[in-house]
């Protein structure tokens, strides 16, 4: 499960790091209610990992929000159909959005071992955060200069 | 590691999350504090069909036609699922911040409003967002230390902030929101027409007996028949009426919270930005949009780290709370820099700061304990100017 390999991920990475700093991607609205997180490059990250992989990843999970909360021909069926057999049909199948949501954490799963874990990065689930916040945990070697409290230092906020 | 093995009941989610809500089988049922007014609804509605199929059915059954009391049982069967459905699931709680959400924002916050000279009130916490030209406000909710998206409400009774709010219903026994508004316009739609039904029918019916054996005999013979015209006509003019509201609401693509505040009456040209100006797409958006899932995880367990247990771990792993966890969790646990627009119930929470590492989600496991202590003096070191 996706959370085990936080967890072990985590757990090598304290092994040889310790947690600096955690940087929160907050969500956009601008285009209404819709899970939508903002493509700014926190200033924290940018000695961390390129700017184009970043937004790479954030525009790929706003792209897969995007497609599960879609309003079209599938969602009127699903709909209809659960409320015909009031609502029971979801003890059987899942919702488009569960499916989705599987999909969004194999995503940030492979981004994890692929591009953020080597950098020394965490990417948490945004439905553990209640889909508020996409949190990434910026993990700093042991023994390096002792900047754990940094996060007290860097005023400016990445708005 | 020790060598002795201790069996202890797993601890879950529901047990450990803040707010007032009340939890049944395991998590999986969840509902709002006071229950009482839900109960009466489950009564009058069942005890009213009861009634129906007791003293009207076989008699219409059988003088008019049998499918009468089959679409009553299925209209009956809709109306209960959809009011269980409305009561007991999330209606679409947003769940607190963690500590370092809320120090981060709290941080931001700090950096927007620069420098606040001693005694001068610090300004009030709003973001503005623009949504399809028009600016909204979004507010900060202290007891949740966010800020709220748009269209989500903080609901005192259940102490929890609740996405797209729309009320809280008594008469369900919850709140009313994202999740589950739809279910809860179908289960008035459906009591609408359920009303509806008993009352025409209990009319057929006492006209009919009335005709053979006489008014006084009718009466006589099936006395529900009074206490169901009784309940159905008080009940036909509130709950169409309320009907007829949410219809007219969801036409709008508005919350009953936004028409009760006026966010969107029109004085100063606002309009309501989330409507689709289309009463099919805004009925459309409302209904069949897709099902949200639950961002809580009620039942998801709480893993405890067993290699280096804490005295609190042990203590909350051991205690499980039953059903209704108003824990001392509810209060702050990130230190909050009190200003004038701190609510009274947040300040204590200066004092509770280290408490709280116990209800952190799995990968949340204090990897260092130096960190929100380091965070924390810092905060208060910043706010003393």
């Amino acid at each position: 499960k996706e959370t085990e390999f936080m967890i072990r991920s985590e757990c090598s990475l304290r092994h040889s790091a310790s947690l600096a700093n955690k940087v929160f991607i907050q969500r956009d609205y601008t285009d209404g209610t819709v899970c939508k997180f903002q493509t700014k490059f926190p200033s924290e990250l940018e000695s961390r990992i390129e700017r184009t992989l970043f937004e790479d990843t954030v525009k790929t999970l706003n792209n897969y929000y995007a497609e599960a909360e879609k309003i079209g021909g599938q969602s009127y069926l699903e709909g209809c159909l659960a409320c015909l057999t009031i609502y029971l049909i979801f003890l059987c199948i899942e919702t488009r959005y569960e499916k989705v949501l599987k999909k969004i954490s194999r995503y940030i799963q492979e981004q994890n071992e692929k591009v953020y874990a080597p950098r020394g990065l965490l990417i948490t689930d945004p439905i553990e955060r209640g889909m508020r916040v996409i949190e990434i945990s910026v993990y700093e070697d042991r023994g390096s200069s002792g900047s754990s409290s940094g996060s007290s230092t860097t005023s400016s906020s990445g708005r | 590691m020790s060598a002795v093995m201790i069996t202890r009941k797993v601890t879950r989610k529901w047990e450990k999350l803040p707010g007032k809500n009340t939890f049944c089988c395991d998590g999986r049922v969840m509902m709002g504090r006071q229950k009482g007014v839900f109960y009466l609804t489950l009564f009058l509605i069942v005890g009213t069909c009861s009634l129906f199929f007791a003293f009207e059915c076989p008699y219409l059954a059988v003088h008019l036609s049998p499918a009468i009391p089959v679409f009553a049982v299925l209209l009956f069967v809709f109306v209960m699922a959809m009011l269980l459905r409305t009561s007991f699931s999330d209606p679409g709680v947003l769940p607190r911040a963690l500590p370092e959400e809320a120090n981060f924002i709290e941080m931001e916050i700090e950096a927007a409003n620069g420098n606040v000279m001693a005694g001068q009130r610090p300004p009030p916490r709003i973001k503005n967002v623009q949504i399809n030209n028009q600016i909204v406000k979004l507010k900060y909710c202290y007891t949740c230390k966010i800020f709220r998206p748009p269209r989500a409400s903080h609901c005192s009774i259940c102490d929890n902030c609740v996405d797209r709010f729309d009320h809280h219903c008594p008469w369900v026994g919850n709140c009313v929101g994202k999740r589950n508004y739809r279910y809860f316009y179908l289960f008035t739609l459906s009591l609408s027409l359920l009303t509806i039904y008993i009352f025409a029918f209990n009319i057929v019916h006492v006209v009919l007996r009335s005709v053979d054996s006489g008014f006084v005999n009718t009466i006589k013979e099936t006395p529900g028949t009074v206490l169901e015209v009784l309940v159905c006509f008080f009940t036909l003019w509130s709950v169409v009426g309320l009907t007829g509201f949410h219809t007219y609401l969801i036409s709008l693509n508005q919350t009953t919270n936004e028409d009760i505040k006026g966010s969107w009456s029109g004085k100063n040209r606002v309009q309501n930005p989330y409507s689709h100006k289309s009463i099919i797409k805004n009925c459309c958006e409302v209904l069949c949009s897709p099902t949200y899932p639950s961002v809580l995880d009620r039942r998801g367990v709480m893993l405890e780290d067993l290699s280096s247990p804490t005295p609190s771990d042990a203590s909350a792993a051991s205690t499980h709370q039953s059903s209704n966890p108003v824990s001392q969790t509810t209060k702050s646990s990130a230190p909050l820099i009190p200003n004038e627009h701190t609510p009274d119930e947040a300040k204590p929470g200066i004092g509770s700061g280290t408490q709280k590492s116990t209800s952190s989600p799995k990968e949340e496991k204090p990897p260092s304990p130096t960190s929100p202590n380091a965070v924390a003096p810092a905060v208060i070191k910043e706010s003393s100017h």
